[in-house]
């Protein structure tokens, strides 16, 4: 087992932060453990439990059978024994098997159970598209399970999140979904790796969203995968004197409405981005509910920028489907016309 | 199969009842078994007593219920008439510290852990989503999508098997999880995961699958085609199948299993051969798909009189059975007074322990509907 880095920072990428974030959790509760497909001398599909199965042993980095529903099930059982149990689904299109599980029971046995059941599972999922990968491999079903309450949906956008929100699903007292944006697997950062307990809180650390880049014209929401695209689109947006406000949401259940309301009272145009379809997503939650609470500050129509009402499509022209720069900045060029 | 012959006999899906444990004919006499008569030879009238009165009670409660319903007082009740001997013999078995994951008609099993039969209304009556602490009797809340806790009985003896609470040879320590499910569930997904990871992990659980073969309407035999028991052979899982409405052998292959789990011996698939006497809820009707001539037969092996006839067999007084239906009379009563002071929760209910940390979306939905409510009573105040 490793012992505690003391530096504070490091140049690392995304993958390898939740690596280190599930490092740290482990090393803090024995009762934490991990369980997945090919997670173990494999380090999983895209390595991030690498070298943890040696460190920690078969019975806390499990290779399960190959049955989502089994995991997540199992899971629960573990966790209702005790234990804090971390499923690993090898890719999104893959997460519909533990479909029941996670909605019909994992949700709500807290609830059922009037809180003598408590339920800390976490769920990671690799998702979202531009990897060029084949059908049910870069699908993004993060609002099947934000509409599901009972259940707590987050996802990184930055090395540094990913190090530190993963430990916060981890200690969480809920379940919680931790979609991992693949795109941005390889994305490298400084990383304070010697976060503290304290830095790390619990549940309540999973309610805030993050102002990515300040700005005063337009407020930009994205959350994971395309929080990049929103930061190029605002750099981008700089040279033509436009200067947008980026919020990384980080959950999209609960949403934090209150920063993002704050920020919209002061810029009046609202444009969110994500890659899951725009019909009934996340983003017209977002609009619904600014526009019932800031609908005197806003100059113009809040914009949606998402994935169309179709399956993923072929790899090849998956470019054309995803929110890019020029899809954000043809937004907010609309909502400054206005 | 299950169409009764002209003797109005039946034989279970895929195949005879050969390899049927049995220690207690329908006539109520002990027939002796190699392997298992010696697990329950030892249980003396005081014993045998006390397993009837189990039955009893479970059944007038049952009973109760499903008229407590028939009467307006609770929204749905499934009974679990006729499967008592299935449900108290196994659960007699179990020890404090094994941990139960109920399907949702496990009476008898929850009177075995001594929870208070009544808060199992809460439920049916839309009061409560479950009713009990299961930590309090190692007795979860009841499961109503079809097999999904066989997972989680799985997984929780997956935690036993990490706390080191398996093979130690310590009885006040080694432990096991057991999943109670239908025969219909054995169709289900999960339930074959469920299989596959307690055999590959070796995990101390038992499946107890009470084939009362009836899916609601769909009858064993439209759910597999070959014997429940055979199943978990085919995950690697020793299996037995056992007559469900003879209480000494399904105390006695429980026994069994709850050993081999515990001792580190791995799963054990039970199949309990039993009947559904009353409908699978009140909702359905069972005149609708099955025959009274089948339903006759299994009256016949009715697993309390089967019992009854026993005790009468070895010279029980007639001072017992009236004081027991004394009892029960008593306990019916309860039963009804109880249920109908379940008052509605108050509206607030809704909001609590959907998360166990602070969630501002439900704090906002609860703001939100106490200030709606507030302007009610501000409007009927002004008027």
């Amino acid at each position: 087992m490793s012992t505690t880095v003391e530096s504070s920072t490091e140049r690392i990428t995304l993958g390898k932060a939740i690596n280190l974030g599930l490092r740290r959790a482990m090393e803090r509760d024995p009762k934490v453990m991990l369980m997945g497909e090919d997670i173990g001398p494999l380090g999983g599909v895209f390595r991030v439990t690498d070298g943890l199965q040696k460190d920690f042993g078969s019975e806390r980095v499990v290779d399960t059978p190959l049955a989502e529903s089994g995991i997540v099930g199992t899971a629960i059982g573990l966790a209702v024994a005790g234990y804090r149990p971390v499923c690993e689904i090898q890719f999104d299109g893959f997460i519909f098997p533990a479909f029941n599980q996670i909605t019909t029971q994992l949700a709500k046995m807290h609830y059922r159970s009037r809180g003598a059941v408590h339920v800390p599972v976490v769920i990671r999922v690799p998702y979202g598209g531009g990897i060029g990968a084949v059908e049910h491999h870069s699908e993004s079903p993060e609002v099947l399970f934000a509409h599901t309450p009972g259940l707590r949906v987050i996802t990184p956008a930055t090395p540094a999140d990913a190090f530190t929100m993963i430990q916060q699903a981890i200690a969480s007292p809920d379940p919680v979904l931790f979609f991992e944006p693949k795109a941005r697997y390889w994305d490298k950062a400084e990383v304070d790796v010697s976060a503290t307990d304290s830095a790390i809180g619990g549940g309540d650390g999973l309610n805030t969203a993050r102002v990515a880049r300040p700005g005063t014209d337009v407020t930009v929401v994205a959350y994971g995968p395309a929080v990049a695209t929103a930061l190029r689109a605002a750099a981008a947006a700089e040279a033509d004197g436009i200067s947008l406000e980026v919020i990384d949401l980080r959950a999209v259940s609960p949403i934090d409405f209150p920063t993002i309301a704050a920020s919209v009272r002061r810029t009046g145009r609202l444009v969110v981005v994500h890659e899951a379809p725009t019909f009934l997503g996340a983003g017209g939650e977002i609009a619904a509910r600014i526009t019932e609470e800031c609908f005197y500050h806003l100059e113009a129509p809040v914009l949606r920028v998402g994935g169309f009402h179709t399956p993923y499509p072929v790899s090849k022209i998956e470019e054309e489907y995803l929110p890019n720069l020029d899809r954000v900045l043809h937004a907010v060029d609309t909502v400054l016309s206005h | 199969m299950f169409t009764p012959d002209a003797d109005g006999d039946t034989t279970p899906v895929g195949g005879p009842d050969d390899d049927l444990i049995q220690l207690l004919t329908p006539d109520g006499e002990r027939v002796h078994h190699e392997s298992y008569s010696a697990r329950v030879d030892h249980l003396d009238t005081e014993a045998l007593q006390s397993l009837y009165r189990d039955m009893v009670m479970v059944r007038r409660f049952d009973t109760e219920a499903t008229s407590l319903q028939r009467h307006g007082e609770l929204g749905l009740w499934p009974p679990c008439l006729g499967q008592e001997a299935a449900q108290v013999g196994s659960g007699r078995a179990l020890g404090v510290r094994d941990y139960v994951f109920p399907s949702y008609r496990e009476l008898g099993v929850a009177w075995t852990r001594g929870v208070d039969l009544r808060k199992t209304l809460h439920l049916f009556r839309g009061e409560d989503h479950g009713g009990w602490d299961p930590a309090e009797h190692n007795f979860h809340l009841y499961t109503l999508v079809i097999g999904a806790h066989t997972l989680h009985a799985t997984g929780y003896a997956m935690g036993i098997q990490r706390d080191g609470d398996v093979g130690t040879g310590n009885p006040d320590r080694d432990r096991a999880a057991v999943a109670y499910f239908g025969d219909g569930a054995t169709a289900q997904g999960d339930v074959n995961e469920a299989l596959t990871f307690a055999a590959v992990n070796d995990a101390p659980v038992v499946f107890f699958c009470q084939n009362n073969q009836w899916a609601i309407s769909e009858p064993a035999q439209q759910q597999s085609r070959v014997p429940l028991f055979h199943r978990g052979r085919g995950f690697g899982v020793p299996s037995v199948r056992v007559d469900g409405n003879d209480v000494l052998a399904s105390h006695a292959v429980m026994l069994e299993a709850l050993e081999r789990a515990r001792s580190g011996g791995g799963p054990t698939f039970i199949e309990a051969v039993t009947y559904r006497m009353g409908a699978h809820t009140t909702s359905d009707d069972p005149t609708k798909y099955r025959t009274r001539a089948e339903e006759e037969m299994w009256r016949r092996r009715d697993p309390i009189d089967r019992l009854h006839a026993l005790l009468v067999r070895e010279g029980e007084s007639e001072q017992f059975f009236t004081e027991l239906e004394a009892e029960t009379e008593q306990f019916g009563a309860e039963i009804r007074e109880y249920c109908r002071a379940i008052a509605a929760p108050g509206t607030e209910r809704m909001f609590e322990h959907v998360y166990a940390s602070e969630n501002p979306q439900v704090s906002a939905d609860r703001a939100w509907l106490a200030e709606y409510e507030e302007g009610f009573a501000t409007e009927e105040a002004s008027a």
